[in-house]
């Protein structure tokens, strides 16, 4: 039974991984999202720091590189403080989902192209050698997956602005769940065109067809629309109005505390991570080199890695970098934004874009 | 808009590139402004005496009566300061002083200014209140340079004197004493030690 177990997520995949090499990497992925998210929060107030002329931390060890873990340890020991009127189940559903379903995106996320173990690969297979997938679950649908999952996150909003019998984190979540659902259809629109262009819904597929031309060459529009949704997607600024602290406190979140609080918070930069992921493998060319001269076979998909990690980072530095500079959207203008300016543009997009694959086909 | 975008990001691009402007206190200290009221300090003449002749004038003026002037005789064989009488006691409780910086407005030879320290916070409430010791202005050998005219310069700091100064600081000799440390009761036991100075209240400080 238990080697059946990874048949159920390997449909379409070239080989098979045991259940050891499914934990070991469903370890690795975890506790790697747990650091990143952490030192997220810490890039985070140090590039903010800079861009208002500050220091930023630099108490908690050397260079204050030890601030997350002060953080994490400090968030630990706090009072679970609760208000008295919440429903009890889903005030307890809303962060776990919200840390788990960010966490559960990014099984389908791979950091690197195939590698065979003791083999070579040939065309999108193995000739011979232990096939090694840098995902945890190889879907062939996996953009569509990681989509999919990363949606219910919006359950985690509205369960905890309204389990918490709070005006303020209903407001926040019902404001939260709004955008989030508007936004999403940017989302799925701005990344159709990309999915034309490759034929495939299989991220290790859409990066392979990038080997020519990086598709944010060939749908420059596509990558902004998906980059702004995105922003909106993971309640950034300038579209954090789930979380607008001058109306709302602190939005869906405002009656958590302790690591409660902190489960929604690692939530919330793990999104940051796969909204990036997605933007690097569907539109940055994921794990292929710039350079392709830096490329090597013989570390394997290490480099591709590193190439992968150095893309979502520039992202992320963005995403920071954005949010200490725009103010925030009002909200009917969000709302504008999003169905009339995003959608239809990327419906634009997708037309035009099918247009001319049809016409080259032909 | 995207070029309003892209202008802003520039901005803050090029700002990141800046040098903080951060002071890392307590390590790195800016120098306070010339006339900043932080503590006071009580000066001497350029021989040596004491500014203060004991006149409770600052007392008088404290609008809290944070101040304690305790005025005695000067010998005339070997005096303390110029005039009639001296500041045995000067005391001066920093909790509630409001660093109005009228003592130093009502002060006849401006023996009272308000300096630049301001780093006035203690674990110990007995410690904030600053006697004479603390506030009086550093003189190197203080025996000698007493009497009029010595021409001895003045010093950095005066630690190791103070504790044969009848105004000793509870603070200094804390810190000083072991003697105080182990044997004398400690002021959480049995209240406030015998030597720490007697705060006035508003009406006292009244001119009598």
């Amino acid at each position: 039974m238990i080697a059946n177990f990874s048949d159920i997520f390997s449909v379409g995949r070239v080989g098979e991984d045991g259940i050891v090499v499914i934990m070991v990497k469903a370890v690795v992925v975890l506790l790697a999202l747990a650091t990143a998210a952490a030192y997220l929060t810490f890039a985070e107030r140090k590039v903010a720091a800079r861009i208002q002329l500050r220091i930023g931390p630099n108490r908690v060890g050397p260079l204050g590189l030890l601030q997350p873990a002060a953080d994490a340890v400090k968030l630990l020991f706090k009072e679970n403080a609760a208000p008295s009127g919440r429903d009890k189940l889903l005030y307890l559903v809303g962060p776990a989902l919200a840390g788990g379903a960010a966490i559960f995106a990014f099984a389908a996320i791979p950091i690197s192209g195939l590698t065979c173990v003791g083999g070579t690969v040939v065309g999108d297979g193995c000739n011979g050698g232990y096939p090694f997938h840098w995902d945890l679950i190889h879907v062939n649908v996996s953009l569509l997956f990681v989509l999919a999952v990363t949606s219910l996150g919006v359950y985690s909003l509205f369960l905890g602005g309204w389990s918490a019998n709070s005006k303020y984190s209903l407001l926040g979540g019902l404001r939260s769940s709004a955008q989030l659902i508007s936004y999403e259809m940017a989302v799925a629109f701005a990344l159709v065109g990309a999915v034309i262009l490759a034929g495939s819904l299989d991220l290790e597929k859409i990066v392979l067809a990038q080997q020519g031309a990086w598709f944010v060459l060939l749908q420059p529009l596509a990558f902004l629309l998906y980059f702004t949704a995105a922003l909106a997607e993971t309640n950034r600024l300038p579209f954090d109005l789930p979380e607008a602290e001058t109306e709302l406190v602190a939005g869906y979140h405002t009656e958590y505390s302790s690591m409660r609080f902190g489960f929604y918070f690692l939530g919330e930069y793990i999104n940051m991570v796969i909204v990036c992921s997605i933007a690097t493998l569907v539109f940055l060319g994921g794990w292929l080199p710039l350079l392709p001269w830096i490329h090597s076979d013989w570390l394997g998909g290490l480099v591709g890695v590193a190439w992968f990690l150095g893309k979502v980072s520039a992202l992320l530095f963005t995403m920071m970098w954005l949010r200490w500079t725009l103010p925030r959207f009002r909200y009917d203008r969000l709302m504008n934004l999003g169905w009339k300016v995003l959608l239809p543009l990327g419906l634009v997009n997708i037309v035009v874009t099918g247009a001319i694959v049809a016409i080259r086909a032909s | 808009m995207l070029i309003e975008v892209a202008k802003g990001l520039a901005f803050t691009l090029k700002t990141m590139l800046r040098k903080p402007i951060t002071v890392q206190w307590p390590e790195e200290q800016k120098p306070t402004a010339a006339r900043h009221r932080g503590r006071h300090i009580l000066h001497r003449y350029d021989n040596g005496l004491e500014k203060c002749i004991g006149c409770e004038l600052c007392a008088a003026a404290c609008p809290v009566g944070c101040i304690y002037v305790g005025p005695a005789e000067n010998d005339p064989a070997d005096p303390v300061s110029p005039g009639e009488r001296y500041a045995e006691r000067y005391e001066i409780n920093l909790m509630r002083c409001i660093y109005c910086g009228y003592c130093a407005e009502a002060c006849p030879t401006e023996a009272i200014t308000l300096g630049p320290r301001f780093e006035l916070a203690d674990y110990r409430r007995e410690r904030t209140v600053v006697t004479k010791a603390e506030l009086l202005e550093a003189w190197p050998s203080f025996a000698q340079a007493r009497r009029p005219n010595s021409d001895t310069g003045v010093g950095a700091d005066q630690k190791g004197r103070e504790l044969n100064e009848p105004g000793v600081s509870p603070r200094i000799a804390w810190e000083a004493s072991d003697e105080l440390r182990t044997d004398s009761p400690r002021p959480d036991e049995f209240g406030v030690p015998s030597h720490v100075p007697r705060v006035i209240s508003p009406d006292e400080a009244e001119p009598r």
